[in-house]
């Protein structure tokens, strides 16, 4: 250290600091901030005729309480639920199951199984959609032929067009691509625990599920609820399956209308539907609601409680 | 600032620079060239036909004009025709979708009046009547094409089991009846999981009949007709009659799979718009021919859908209005009817000329005009403005009485509560 600094009372001015976070601060404010908050002020405004003025939160009061907008945000918000319910009961157990048996030293060709699980993650989501709905065809699928032969065949049915078991499919068939996800997250975390602590575990009488239930759970649990908290903005932001299944009408009856195809038809409208660049900034407000306010909850309710361990 | 920026840069650069300028520009649809016209579209099929045979025989008798035609995929053509009209990038001739979002542009100043245009002369008023204003005063788009709804079947299926055509609706499920059970064959190819052909291939197809076309579609606009009323709530339950005739798992039968049974053999009688007939040209390797819907006796009046589809307009900032103009004029002549209805079979030139169609299909389809009356969708014309919107709910409804989860009065029920909270007519 140069003594001389200390007299210096001019601070050169940290030009370097804008120098790095400049360019990623400007990319994030024009591309993220500033469309987010303009997203929030086209909400409150009203279209009609190319005039827009100014509504306060009159779309809002539509939304949620008119008949004609009413049923069709609460069905797409409680659809929306399910989907998220249904990923963290299947999506989740099984990402930590995988994990588990990936990490287990008697394992082989454990890389095989590994890229073979997490594939499917990579695949276009349109390329998803176009292969289950084949597989699940009642006309040319293999699916029916496949239960049959395992003695199950009267329980067929064309799922992804009955209105009881459309979203549950398609709940399924996301599951099914994205559970690489939290298994590579879990996996990652479970390869960091040390293995001397699992040493003393059985050196200490446990048997492999106390060494489980005790020793590691409580060491991926961060892990865990992040794979929660990035599986509820996923769902929420969820259309792409959706769309390339049912197309943005989410048949039959709305059953597998979720935010997202809810926000699409709002917006950009649907065959005979003029969009509504304001509705569906309103849609969009809530969808960001929604999000914010959950991952609030976790950040205060979840979060601050789990410890974390350092080795 | 894209055009000062490059100049002070290397001449390098600066060509780099024009190459992807020329490429974006190229991507939009260029040809703004000095006295050419350049033709928005969502036929990115038709594509082939325009440049080789459609243009070429307009400069046959204007050598002059060079006449490009850049067509968008039919997903994105509304988006991307409304953001280049705004930036004063879109061609000079503008293809219009029938009412609602044509006559948004026009409101808009999009698209320029056409009233005194000569060529209008060859259309009826029907034809026109999907690009008027709602007092009927001005016309922005000159009709160009429609597509017509009945039943295709498979002829040689049809042989096989000694069946002739129906024509009552009676005949209609005995020969449904006679196909499913004297045969494997599927006796009606549709499938309910895009919804659309619920309502499309299915409500709007054997509907007017019921509603006596015109009469009861106009009814509905002035509100002495109801969802509700006995035509409305007859058609549905004539739909709920499909489901035992379709194939198994028809739920989750989409309209590509639909398509597929019918041309690989497998289904009998297919529920069809005109423009299938492409598709089935191309592929299917037997003979099949096309009826109308059936009527409840014979020798009643039938009514068919012949659905005003496809207009053309001239951009309001086009700086060659007068070349468009002479484009339009030529447009409802005979000689562009007959090249554009045998070159595109199975859609139907809207204006009065007689013309010949070599497409023995096609030509089937177009002979109902003489035998039947004509109308066109009834949730089209101003009755989908509003929340909830009626074609959207038609979809829905439809769709699901065919699957059997609602029953024909719910259905009308559903879609008169919805027409009635925004249309003042219907309350």
């Amino acid at each position: 250290m140069n003594p001389s600094n200390q007299h210096d009372e001019k601070k050169p001015f940290p030009w370097h600091l804008v120098f790095f976070l400049g360019p990623g601060l400007l990319i994030y404010v024009i591309f993220s901030v500033y469309p987010l908050l303009d997203t929030l002020v086209l909400s409150l405004y009203n279209e009609q005729q190319g005039q827009s003025h100014f509504v306060g939160l009159q779309n809002f009061i539509t939304l949620i309480t008119d008949d004609a907008w009413s049923h069709a945000f609460w069905n797409a918000l409680s659809n929306n639920f399910t989907f998220f319910a249904i990923h963290m009961l299947v999506q989740n157990p099984i990402g930590l199951i995988l994990a588990v048996l990936l990490s287990s030293p008697k394992l082989r060709l454990s890389g095989t199984y590994r890229t073979l699980i997490f594939m499917p993650t990579m695949l276009s989501v349109v390329i998803i959609g176009f292969v289950w709905q084949l597989l699940l065809s009642p006309i040319w699928g293999i699916s029916e032929n496949f239960l049959y032969s395992i003695g199950l065949g009267e329980y067929f049915d064309a799922w992804l067009g009955k209105e009881s078991s459309a979203l549950i499919t398609l709940a399924f068939i996301s599951v099914w691509q994205f559970v690489g996800i939290p298994m590579m997250l879990i996996y990652a975390t479970l390869l960091n625990i040390p293995d001397d602590i699992v040493d003393a575990s059985v050196v200490d009488g446990a048997n492999s599920f106390q060494t489980f239930w005790h020793i590691k759970l409580p060491l991926i649990l961060p892990t865990i609820a992040m794979v929660s908290i990035l599986t509820f903005v996923a769902n929420f932001n969820a259309f792409e399956l959706i769309y390339a299944v049912k197309g943005a009408l989410a048949g039959p009856n709305f059953s597998t209308d979720l935010m997202g195809t809810f926000f699409y038809r709002t917006f950009f409208g649907f065959q005979l539907q003029q969009g509504s660049a304001s509705m569906g900034a309103a849609v969009a407000t809530l969808m960001f609601l929604i999000i914010l306010v959950g991952v609030m909850l976790f950040l205060f309710f979840i979060q601050r409680r789990i410890q974390r361990f350092q080795f | 600032m894209f055009n000062v920026r490059s100049a002070s840069l290397e001449t390098k650069t600066v060509t780099k620079l024009t190459c992807i300028a020329a490429i974006m520009l190229g991507s939009t649809g260029i040809a703004q060239a000095a006295n050419g016209l350049s033709i928005e579209s969502w036929r990115s099929d038709d594509a082939n036909i325009w440049s080789d045979v459609i243009i070429p025989a307009f400069n046959k008798s204007h050598p002059d004009a060079t006449v490009h035609f850049a067509p968008t995929p039919p997903t994105e053509y509304n988006s991307a025709l409304q953001a280049k009209l705004k930036a004063g990038s879109a061609g000079d001739l503008i293809t219009c979708r029938p009412f609602d979002t044509a006559l948004d542009l026009y409101k808009d100043g999009h698209l320029a009046n056409l009233n005194d245009l000569e060529g209008l002369k060859q259309f009826s008023d029907v034809a026109k009547s999907a690009w008027v204003t709602d007092d009927g005063k001005d016309q922005f788009c000159m009709p160009v094409a429609s597509v017509i709804h009945g039943f295709v079947y498979n002829k040689e299926i049809f042989k096989e089991l000694n069946l002739s055509v129906p024509k009552t609706r009676d005949e209609f499920y005995k020969t449904l009846d006679t196909i499913k059970s004297e045969s494997r064959y599927i006796p009606l190819a549709m499938g309910t999981a895009d919804q659309w052909e619920a309502a499309t291939m299915g409500f709007q197809n054997i509907g007017p009949n019921y509603w006596e076309g015109e009469k009861g579609r106009k009814a509905l606009l002035t509100g002495e007709g109801k969802l509700t009323d006995k035509a409305y709530v007859d058609t549905w339950q004539e739909l709920a009659k499909w489901k035992p005739y379709l194939g198994r798992g028809f739920e989750a039968q989409k309209y590509s799979d639909s398509q597929n049974l019918f041309t690989l053999g497998r289904a009998a009688i297919y529920p069809a718009g005109s423009w299938d007939i492409q598709t089935f040209n191309n592929q299917a390797d037997f003979e099949f021919g096309a009826f109308p819907p059936p009527v409840a006796k014979a020798g009643d009046t039938c009514y068919i859908s012949d659905h005003t589809d496809m207009g053309i307009g001239i951009n309001a900032s086009s700086t060659n209005k007068e070349a468009a103009k002479i484009f339009l004029n030529w447009m409802a002549s005979k000689e562009f009817a007959t090249l554009y209805a045998n070159e595109v079979p199975g859609f139907f030139p809207l204006s009065n000329h007689q013309i010949d169609i070599k497409d023995p299909v096609a030509q089937e389809f177009m002979s109902w005009r003489q035998q039947c009356e004509s109308t066109i969708r009834n949730s089209y014309q101003i009755l989908s403005r509003g929340t909830p919107n009626l074609e959207n709910q038609l979809w829905n409804v439809s769709a699901q009485v065919i699957n059997g989860t609602m029953t024909p009065e719910a259905a009308a029920k559903e879609a008169q509560d919805g027409l009635a909270q925004w249309y003042k007519p219907q309350q």
